[in-house]
């Protein structure tokens, strides 16, 4: 049972009733990280889909650019209590990423330049609900967002929208992800608070 | 000397702030008494906590910058005010004696000097002085006679955290040493133009490698890799350089 | 978002066990080479703490500290050797 340290307000932050339980909502935008930030030069950046019998996929920067490509404005919540509102990304929806690939799994590990990984099933990433997006507010994503590109996936928790994005593995069972292993909710989901595994 | 085992684990608890002041004009220490201190070495460190009423809360880390045992049973922690700092910028400007502080600690068995006969060399980047000079403070306490170098790295002479204790000790702890090293700007008459820690500075301040000197880095991650870097090159032994790398998150 | 050190995980690991364990020597599953707890290189403190090797940057250690609970996860490490006071000595300590 903690104290109340007198006078103590922390940074700017409100709690509302339109975000999810125990969330405040932040003006700025944190960077949180597991490690050093990934330097990927866009000559060499590579996006992968793998399916289930080892098919893949890939797109290259360039053919990454030629895709269909959408503005989206979306609320984020980050599983350390800060929550963004309208948030403006632009990027590819997995929609389109997914409409040249034949698959019968229903989970997949999204994978990120720098060895991070996050379980997502396949369901949570299409129907409008996931992009791998390269803009950020009006610019191109910085590298300690998640720059050049970044999954979007922001019905969950915003550790399952992987920085550096650079692939996605497709899985016949849910798997846990980096922070998944370390006790981190296997599905994530902010409007029942699912934070830590078993909650 | 320390009282016996604190055995089990390490759990917060409340301490009261009884005295506090300024090192500088960014710079305060705090005075606290915590119920059943256990004691601790000189290099170790405590985690705070801040809770907000809604619930919200920040914890951070600040080396404990008093030797003990203390004639009041006190603890001291120097905290340098960082810009934006949710927790530094309330540990410096809205705690108030009387008030409580919550913490855990003390931690860190690793980075601590202990009595021993070897000379010492302490390497102190802005802030990271704090834990070398609980070192310093503990040497004076049992009249250490080990020869001790600190060589200390700051922006301004306005910026040196204990510069009037520092000059005491340098006069009255026989074989202390002390080298300030100014990057920004530097006192009137110094023969050196402003920069950062060199080779040539670790060289002439510092021990000879076999003189087999225990060695003692601690400041912002940056100034922690060169000044090791540096004093592997002039041939100390790396596995007697002790580091403690100060993140700078405010 | 800076990189510490591995003193930095002191107090959550102290929470955990009851002996320090920055002095502790860690063997790297990734690529072999021991090291001191303490100059791990650290990240975070969210989501959790990532502590990698300063030799190869693998993941040897995450820790995630819940509000009742705490995870540790070692799999990056094939041990940990941890000092502990000689039998039979008073001074165990403060650490």
């Amino acid at each position: 049972m903690s104290i109340i340290s007198p006078g103590f307000g922390g940074r700017r932050r409100s709690s509302r009733p339109d975000l999810p339980p125990g969330q405040y909502l932040t003006h700025d935008f944190p960077v949180l990280s597991a490690g050093p930030t990934p330097r990927i030069p866009l000559d060499r950046w590579q996006f992968t889909i793998t399916d289930e019998v080892g098919g893949k996929h890939s797109w290259s920067w360039r053919e990454f650019q030629e895709l269909p490509a959408e503005d989206v404005t979306v609320d984020i919540h980050c599983v350390t209590k800060w929550s963004k509102l309208g948030t403006t990304w632009r990027g590819v929806a997995l929609d389109t990423l997914f409409e040249s690939v034949e698959t019968t799994a229903d989970y997949t590990m999204v994978h990120g330049y720098g060895g991070y990984t996050t379980n997502v099933p396949l369901e949570d990433l299409l129907d409008g609900k996931a992009w791998v997006a390269y803009r950020f507010d009006g610019d191109d994503l910085a590298p300690e967002h998640g720059g050049p590109a970044r999954l979007v996936v922001p019905h969950l928790y915003f550790w399952k929208s992987a920085k550096w994005v650079n692939g996605i593995e497709m899985l016949q069972q849910d798997e846990p992800g980096f922070w998944e292993v370390a006790g981190y909710h296997m599905y994530g989901d902010p409007w029942r608070e699912q934070r830590y595994q078993g909650d | 000397m320390a009282r016996a085992a604190v055995s089990g684990r390490l759990t917060w608890r409340a301490a009261t702030v009884v005295a506090a002041r300024w090192e500088t004009s960014s710079v305060r220490t705090l005075v606290l008494e915590v119920p059943d201190w256990p004691g601790h070495l000189p290099g170790q460190h405590l985690d705070v906590r801040l809770t907000a009423p809604d619930g919200y809360s920040a914890q951070r880390s600040y080396s404990i910058a008093s030797a003990w045992p203390d004639e009041e049973g006190h603890i001291e922690l120097t905290v340098q005010r960082v810009e934006d700092g949710e927790v530094s910028s309330y540990l410096a400007d809205v705690l108030e004696v009387g008030q409580p502080l919550e913490l855990r600690g003390p931690v860190g068995g690793w980075f601590v000097w202990r009595d021993e006969p070897p000379p010492v060399l302490l390497v102190a980047g802005g802030s990271g002085v704090v834990p070398l000079m609980a070192m310093i403070r503990a040497r004076g306490e049992v009249r250490g006679r080990q020869p001790f170098r600190l060589i200390y790295s700051a922006r301004t002479p306005q910026d040196v955290c204990y510069a009037g204790e520092l000059a005491r000790r340098v006069r009255d702890d026989p074989g202390l040493d002390v080298r300030f090293v100014y990057t920004r700007k530097t006192p009137d008459g110094w023969p050196d133009p402003p920069g950062r820690i060199t080779v040539p500075i670790l060289n002439t301040y510092g021990w000879p490698p076999d003189f087999a000197p225990d060695l003692f880095v601690c400041g912002p991650t940056a100034f922690v890799e060169t000044a090791a870097d540096i004093l592997v090159a002039l041939g100390h032994d790396p596995k007697k350089i002790r580091t403690e790398r100060f993140g700078g998150t405010p | 978002m800076n990189e510490v050190d591995g003193n930095a995980m002191a107090g959550d690991l102290r929470e955990i066990f009851a002996v320090d364990l920055t002095a502790a020597v860690a063997t790297c599953a990734g690529c072999r080479e021991p090291c001191i707890v303490a100059t791990l290189r650290v990240w975070g403190p969210a989501p959790g703490l990532v502590a990698r090797c300063p030799s190869c940057d693998d993941v040897v250690l995450r820790l995630v500290r819940g509000p009742e609970r705490a995870w540790l996860d070692l799999r990056g490490a094939i041990s940990l050797q941890v000092p502990l006071p000689p039998a039979g000595s008073l001074a165990e300590g403060p650490a």
